[in-house]
């Protein structure tokens, strides 16, 4: 009984206490040591501002030797996908943050094929999820599936355009996704609120499903369940990204400075920044359960009706799967045979119990 | 006429004076030469300190060839007589037009040496061409929501575009590159202008973008063809209708990176037909240092990628044409934004766009180059655009159209009969 372990969360008053309130505790402590993982996707044109928002959201300079290729050479250019990684501590709590860039994406002439590189990347880290999870040895699974994909609208359109449609509508089942205005300080308040009631219309509109921030339940404070209504009422979020210190005010703030004013990025009322960071951060482990349960199951499922061991028999052709097929219905006819023979050898035994000298079955 | 010649002798007489004192021993007639055009200078700078009775008259003088807006430049300040000197500079050296009011009224009588008067057929093509109004068509070509419609509007101070035409503010992308063109007739200072504003919804907003310029070119040709009929037509209209485009604004995405693959080729194929002004849209988006960064990108890529954006290197006439353009052509992509709506700031109304960090000012230079797009397109160049493409792109045409045809003109022969596609002996009656 633990009561015989003195621990300092005995409390001597109440003694039917058992003492598994401590376990949040110790789960605490296993996941603060094993350290978090967190894999996020970035979708959008080029220049729009996405690697100086992951920048900004997390500290960082997840690209420190960029070269941004021209015109002509983005002609020649398929889609490719970039994933870096780093590892964030903070307060003793380690973040192993994957990004995933994709370059080229909506820079084609013709973005047909835009997505298809992006779609497999997901499946793929899906498959080998499944695959390493059934395999023999379990312990180390390394998760680099997808939990969440920033999608990147240009504030510059009166919507959505035809290839974001097209393009969260074929991920918008494998993925979670937030959909962000990108470069909001284009935009005034009346044209940011326009925009936003348009895109969430087109939404609607064509049944794309995105990320919902799960409601905030009845026994949480009164802050967080306001916290958590403003942020779902300000999705598609606006941002600005910037990892420059400019002096505003008196004090040094990050921000854009413009000879007309200075936009600050963590000031919730030029653009939703704060909120997209809080999003993120307190919703990380909710992103990850949603890939988990819906997403992975999904796949998953759809796999396994496909016909399970499709993971290394791409290259097997049929000949080989028929003589597979013969050789296992020659080990049953055999093992039936030998059923047989025994059930025979049976009977016989009993019938000829008496005449039969020393032999024994 | 005869009033005219009267009211310009004091004006001669005092050059003469002037050189008179300054020649000296030298003698010899009086001709238009490095002399005259210095002692008029001088006479010019003598009235410089009396400012004239009526402002018309500045503006009658800056009334060139090239630009007939009635208001003169505002890049210039002070005196009217220092903005007729910048006039006077484009060209060589010739006599300046004489005022229709001179400065003071003074009775004559004594003879005028060699004036003739040909000068005063500025004036007359100035009266001329308020009687009759010109025309100009200005296309503008970008991906939905670069602010198109609005700068136009902001050109020309009027809704002009097709957004304020149609009945629904709810803009659906069409499926395909369409064409709509729109005519107003805009007034100013007694010059009426035909403006067109050929809008091209759907450009670059499909997933699949290729030849999307097609529609563009074929609209553009259609146009110069039209005009061809025209010309070539037996009874000739007095004033053929011309609906060829003078201007193509290109309206290039702010990334801050560079061109996108799009813009290089419709500028690639679009820079031989017609007269392309690339236009960095919605620059409200870029600080100082990207916007001049992307500038020098941009530049840089529509250099090496050979596309000759308008104004052409290989049309300049002269070295002042020469200086002038180049100038432009560093500061060129434009960086605009362009607005409607007007606030206050600092007392007075400016156009502007109005966020909570500040209100930015459409015409003011530290904010945006809108002023300078304004001034290049209408206050300078705008003749120019129509000169270039009537001289050098509807040639072209016409040229490749006649050569295809056999050195014939299109379509019917010169007595009406439809001739064999295989060049055949020309008519009695052609030249």
């Amino acid at each position: 009984m633990s009561k015989q372990q003195p621990t300092q969360f005995i409390n001597p008053e109440t003694p039917g206490y058992v003492g598994f309130a401590n376990l949040p505790n110790q789960v605490h402590r296993k996941s603060v040591k094993k350290g978090f993982e967190f894999t996020l996707m970035v979708v959008g044109e080029s220049g729009l501002g996405k690697s100086t928002l992951i920048n900004s959201l997390f500290l960082t300079d997840l690209y420190p030797e960029r070269i941004i290729p021209g015109a002509a050479e983005k002609i020649e250019r398929t889609v490719q996908i970039e994933a870096s990684t780093v590892e964030i501590e903070e307060r003793g709590v380690k973040l192993r943050l994957t990004v995933v860039d994709t370059p080229g994406y909506g820079d084609a002439i013709n973005c047909r094929d835009c997505f298809k590189t992006i779609i497999s990347y997901i499946d793929e880290q899906f498959e080998r999820y499944l695959h390493d999870e059934s395999g023999l040895n379990r312990r180390h699974i390394i998760d680099n599936r997808v939990h969440c994909c920033f999608y990147f609208i240009s504030p510059f359109g009166h919507g959505l355009k035809p290839l974001d449609v097209a393009f969260m509508k074929a991920i918008h089942n494998k993925v979670n996704i937030v959909p962000v205005i990108a470069k909001a300080d284009t935009l005034t308040l009346k044209e940011r609120e326009r925009l936003k009631k348009r895109i969430l219309d087109e939404i609607e509109e064509h049944n794309i499903k995105i990320y919902h921030l799960p409601d905030a339940e009845s026994d949480e404070d009164e802050d967080f369940k306001e916290q958590t209504r403003l942020l779902k009422a300000s999705i598609p979020f606006s941002v600005v990204g910037s990892n420059q210190l400019i002096e505003a005010k008196g004090k040094k703030v990050r921000g854009r400075l413009y000879p007309w004013g200075v936009v600050e990025v963590e000031n919730p009322e030029h653009n939703d920044f704060l909120k997209l960071r809080t999003m993120l951060i307190t919703h990380m482990q909710d992103l990850q359960e949603v890939t988990q349960d819906l997403h992975y199951e999904n796949f998953r499922s759809e796999r396994l009706k496909r016909g399970g061991r499709k993971v290394e028999n791409e290259d097997m052709n049929k000949d080989q799967i028929l003589l597979e097929k013969e050789a296992e219905l020659r080990r049953m006819q055999e093992m039936i045979a030998r059923m047989q023979a025994q059930m025979q050898l049976q009977m016989q035994g009993g019938d000829a119990d008496g005449g039969v000298h020393g032999h024994h079955v | 006429m005869g009033k005219l010649r009267l009211r310009q002798i004091p004006d001669q007489l005092k050059v003469i004076e002037l050189i008179i004192q300054k020649r000296g021993p030298e003698s010899g007639p009086l001709t238009q030469g490095s002399a005259y055009a210095r002692a008029r200078a001088e006479a010019r700078r003598a009235r410089a300190t009396s400012p004239p009775p009526r402002d018309s008259r500045a503006h009658r003088r800056s009334l060139l060839p090239r630009s007939p807006a009635p208001r003169p430049r505002p890049s210039l300040e002070g005196l009217p007589e220092a903005r007729t000197d910048a006039a006077m500079s484009e060209l060589v050296p010739e006599p300046r037009p004489k005022p229709a009011v001179p400065m003071k009224p003074v009775s004559i009588n004594s003879n005028l040496l060699g004036y003739i008067g040909i000068d005063t057929i500025i004036e007359q093509m100035r009266k001329k061409t308020m009687k009759t109004g010109f025309d100009f068509n200005i296309m503008v070509v970008g991906q939905s929501g670069l602010g198109k419609s609005t700068l136009v509007n902001t050109l020309f101070k009027s809704q002009v575009s097709r957004k304020a035409s149609s009945w629904n503010r709810e803009e659906k992308i069409p499926k395909t590159v369409e064409i709509k063109a729109i005519g107003h007739v805009i007034e100013e200072g007694g010059v009426k202008m035909k403006l067109t504003v050929i809008d091209t919804p759907g450009f670059g907003d499909q997933i699949n973008n290729e030849n999307c310029w097609e529609p563009i070119e074929k609209y553009i040709n259609e146009q110069y063809e039209k005009f061809l009929k025209e010309e070539v037509n037996i009874a000739r209209k007095k004033r053929i209708p011309d609906t060829r485009v003078h201007c193509c604004l290109y309206f290039i995405s702010p990334t801050g990176h560079s061109l996108r693959p799009l813009d290089l080729e419709f500028m690639k194929h679009l820079s031989k037909v017609v007269n392309i002004i690339p236009v960095i849209a919605k620059a409200d988006t870029m600080t100082l240092e990207e916007k001049s960064e992307f500038k020098q990108r941009v530049r840089k890529e529509l250099e090496v990628n050979g596309i000759e954006f308008y104004p052409q290197k290989e049309f300049d006439e002269d070295l002042e044409d020469k200086t002038e353009n180049d100038k432009i052509r560093e500061s060129m992509p434009f960086a605009v934004v362009g607005s409607d709506k007007e606030y206050q700031v600092n007392g007075k109304r400016v156009l502007g766009r109005k966020t909570p960090w500040g209100i930015i000012e459409v015409e003011n230079l530290n904010h945006c180059e809108f002023a300078l797009l304004r001034d290049f397109v209408i206050r300078t160049h705008l003749q120019d655009l129509k000169e270039v493409t009537h001289n050098i792109h509807y040639e072209t045409y016409r040229a490749k159209r006649l050569n295809d045809n056999g050195g014939l003109p299109p379509g019917e022969g010169l007595l009406g009969t439809v001739l064999p596609p295989v060049p055949a002996t020309p008519c009695p009656t052609a030249e």
